[in-house]
């Protein structure tokens, strides 16, 4: 079966630097994949590219068999794919719930989405009339997941989950990972610090300047990180 | 009493109709983040419209309200926000101001050249009809305006609170990007907000014209009072927006009721906005650092001091080559459009080093004209009088607005320039009412050749000077101000001083320009430096380059050469300021304007005539190469 995002010869950048410098991926259908690499890798990058804020510059990338270069980020978002980009992201000056009712964009009806997010994280019922700007770190977080599993996406890419979280908190959010994929959800997760993501994983690429430098399960890649890395030395 | 009760219910519905209006600005600002100061402009096109609808074309004023409300305005609006506004997110806040005032002039360019000035009586709807409340006569046109205001603030509260569209407009100020990974439309939101916005606009317009009258300029500075009561709501609060224009129309309404009726008052009415909005600024709470934010904007080469010595040895040169060539009318023209390049200079390093946007520089010119025509010498040290004045006003514009951020300071400097124009220019302490003053030339100069020649040296003195600023310590302040001011508070800045001395610096070069231009014209009356004529001013500074001293040349003859053009072509009349407000909107995303472009030519004339093969034999020769 056809992987259901696939990037071939992906290059991409900011004006005239170049970021990725020919990217070949391959997401797997239910599959979780760990995208590792050491800061300023092209990860970030790569991830805009796939969820269409920024533009290719050459190569394919295909998302569910379609060819899907120039695409605009609320249109892949309506076709479902999920984008949880790095840093907080939630609205701040927005109520909890108000958050929530925006996920509706991405197809779910507003009774579905509050239900399912109130369920799975009973602490954002809790706060569901405070501002998500004031929430901690992990509430917010959650409040992001919470838009994942509630419009029931067919593709989610999450950039730097555990950034500034405390560890417990990571392990609930990667239990709402593994989760999203027994239920058919393809998920790309990018990650600089390796272990959490490859708990998860069932595959692993690395991103090292711009190019992927390895790809296998995550036992295998687990071993190699260090080399890849670093470099081999000759 | 009677006349409590009377006064009251006029001040209510008049505070009605601003309402309207400041709820639209606030609507627009509060989600786009773009101050728009043509709101005012669009209300007074959409109301010149619906005269047009019902009185030339007999169409029933409800279907006309319907039609311009409904249709018009939210086309118009859309429109903006497609055209200028859309490429303009997370642009500094005077780049979105200037190219809004672009707006502004455009509007009101086209309405002048649509619906030539002649006088156009409105009825109230309904006419004189009404009923009494006690003593107190109310008509049916009060009572919509108020039913109108009720209605908006219902529905903006439902459309925001209530809807999912109302809270992805909330949301796309927090994070645009992040809206459209959402899902949402995010140029649909935008364009909605920015309809709705037109649209209030027209309404209050339409309500308030049997108020203020069908006039270009009265509706467009509607903007004002709109402004004045959304400071109240800190440009966000919708409810205490709502309470902040019922005030203001009782303030204006006891104001007309119970002051005295003297000449030195009449101005009154129109200024009591702008005294509002100084009082609204004084009590407002202070603005609190955004952290986070570095708006960095490549600025054009200083040039080096032995450069620019020989760049203005040469502008006087031409200047007195041009004044034998030229007749005696045109020597005046050229040191017109030196004087204006003054103050074009005077905005350097307010707009182009420090970011700030002054809308009525136009006023402090004023101000250094009437000191110098009330002093009456011709001693060069009337000119420096006349910048220390203009200074000083300068600075205490600056004060109310010091604790706030830019955006507030320059929507201040529209309040004070029309407070200027009502009240202080038509008092008996400057030009007095319809009155004009005569002033003395510099030193006594009779000919129209040697004031050329003053003019052109006068400037050059002053482009060194702005250059010398820009290379010197407070130079480097104001940059770093500009792209990063919570950067400038971390290192211990005291930005507020050097914010009152910019505005003094910037107001005093101006004044001092005014004692030129006093000189210059030597009959100098009120309407020579309106609000109004400050606004073509800052657009041709932006769009000529702020950046630069070369760009206040190429813009103050631009502005010189603007009426004459204007004269010469009498059937252009507005659309002269339509093409100045096209070209802004274009250009003035660039604060270095026009004439980087022509630095850039001049660069790549440089690297054309560069030879690097012939220098190899000589850098071996010295043993580089060795």
């Amino acid at each position: 079966m056809r992987p259901i995002l696939e990037l071939v010869g992906v290059t991409a950048g900011y004006g005239r630097i170049e970021v990725l410098h020919g990217v070949d991926l391959a997401l797997p259908r239910g599959a979780v994949m760990a995208l590792l690499g050491p800061n300023g890798a092209g990860k970030t990058t790569l991830l805009r590219v796939v969820s269409g804020q920024i533009r290719a510059t050459g190569g394919h990338v295909h998302l569910g068999g379609a060819h899907v270069n120039g695409a605009s980020a609320d249109a892949l978002a309506r076709a479902g794919l999920c984008t949880i980009p790095e840093g907080r992201s939630v609205f701040p000056n927005l109520t909890v719930r108000d958050n929530l009712r925006l996920a509706t964009y991405a197809g779910a009806r507003a009774a579905d989405v509050y239900g399912t997010a109130f369920d799975r994280f009973p602490r954002l019922a809790e706060r569901a009339h405070q501002l998500a700007g004031s929430l901690s770190g992990g509430e917010q977080q959650m409040l992001a997941m919470a838009r994942a599993l509630a419009t029931d996406p067919a593709v989610l890419l999450v950039d730097e989950l555990s950034m500034g979280l405390a560890p417990l908190v990571v392990r609930e959010l990667y239990e709402v990972v593994a989760g999203l994929a027994a239920d058919g959800v393809s998920v790309l997760v990018v990650e600089q610090f390796a272990d959490a993501a490859l708990a998860v994983a069932d595959r692993a690429a690395v991103l090292v300047h711009g190019r992927v430098v390895a790809t296998g399960g995550p036992d295998e890649i687990s071993d190699e990180l260090a080399n890849l890395y670093l470099g081999s030395v000759t | 009493m009677s006349g409590f009760i009377a006064f009251t219910v006029l001040g209510l519905v008049t505070g009605a109709g601003y309402a309207v209006a400041a709820s639209g600005l606030v609507l627009t600002y509060s989600t786009s983040r773009v101050f728009n100061v043509a709101h005012g402009a669009i209300g007074m096109v959409m109301a010149f419209l619906c005269w047009e609808l019902t009185v030339q074309r007999g169409l029933p004023a409800w279907l006309a309200v319907l039609l311009v409300v409904g249709v018009a305005a939210p086309l118009l609006g859309a429109l903006a926000e497609r055209v200028m506004m859309r490429h303009l997110a997370g642009a500094p806040e005077g780049t979105t101001l200037v190219v809004t005032v672009g707006l502004l002039i455009m509007l009101i360019g086209a309405a002048q050249a649509v619906w030539p000035a002649t006088a156009r009586p409105v009825e109230p709807f309904f006419g004189q009809r009404g009923f009494r409340i006690g003593t107190a006569f109310v008509t049916y046109h009060d009572l919509v305006m108020v039913a109108a205001a009720l209605v908006v603030a219902a529905g903006l509260y439902g459309l925001l609170t209530r809807t999912r569209i109302g809270a992805a407009m909330r949301a796309s100020v927090d994070n645009r990007d992040l809206l459209r990974l959402y899902g949402a439309r995010t140029s649909l939101v935008s364009a909605l907000s920015w309809a709705i916005g037109a649209a209030l606009a027209a309404l209050a317009g339409i309500l308030l014209t049997p108020v203020v009258g069908l006039s270009y300029f009265d509706l467009a500075l509607l903007v004002i009072s709109a402004y004045a009561a959304a400071v109240v709501g800190r440009l966000r609060s919708l409810p205490l927006t709502f309470v902040g224009a019922l005030l203001l129309g009782l303030a204006q309404s006891y104001a007309v009721g119970y002051l005295p009726p003297t000449e030195a008052l009449s101005g009154l009415r129109a200024a009591i906005p702008a005294l509002f909005l100084f009082a609204a600024l004084l009590l407002s709470p202070q603005a609190t650092l955004r952290v986070g934010q570095i708006k960095g904007v490549a600025g054009v080469p200083v040039p080096t001091t032995r450069r620019a010595l020989v760049a203005g040895a040469v502008l006087v040169g031409a200047a007195a080559a041009a004044s034998f060539a030229l007749p005696a009318a045109q020597n005046d023209q050229l040191a017109l459009g030196f004087v204006y390049g003054i103050v074009m200079l005077s905005l350097v390093p307010l707009t182009g080093y420090g970011g700030f946007v002054s809308l009525t520089q136009l006023t402090f010119v004023g101000i250094g004209a009437v000191t110098v025509a009330r002093l009456g010498t011709a001693s060069p040290l009337g000119l420096l009088a006349a910048a220390a004045v203009a200074a000083l006003v300068g600075a205490l514009v600056a004060l109310p607005a010091l604790r706030l951020r830019g955006l507030y300071l320059a929507l201040s400097t529209l309040a004070f320039g029309l407070l200027m124009d009502k009240l202080v220019f038509q008092s008996s302490l400057a030009f007095g009412f319809n009155g004009s003053l005569s002033v003395p030339r510099l030193a006594g100069l009779r000919g129209e050749r040697a004031y050329l020649l003053v003019c052109a040296a006068a400037f050059v003195v002053v482009g060194l000077g702005v250059l010398a600023l820009r290379r010197s310590r407070y130079g480097r302040i104001l940059l770093a101000m500009r792209d990063s001011p919570a950067g400038c508070a971390t290192l211990g800045l005291n930005m507020r001083w050097t914010r009152v001395r910019l505005f003094a610096l910037s107001a005093g070069i101006a004044g001092f320009a005014g004692g030129l231009l006093g000189g210059l014209r030597q009959t100098v009356a009120a309407t020579d430096f309106q609000l109004m004529g400050s606004l073509p001013l800052l657009l041709l500074a932006v769009v000529a380059g702020v950046t630069s001293v070369s760009g206040a040349a190429l813009g103050g003859m631009a502005l010189m050469l603007l009426p004459v053009l204007a004269s010469a072509f009498p059937a252009l009349g507005g659309l002269v300021y339509l093409c100045v407000g096209v070209a802004s909107v274009g250009l003035g995303r660039d604060p270095n304007g026009v004439v980087s472009h022509l630095f850039k030519l001049g660069r790549w004339r440089e690297r054309d005539r560069w030879r690097p093969a012939g220098l190899a034999p000589a850098l071996r020769g010295a043993g580089v190469h060795r």
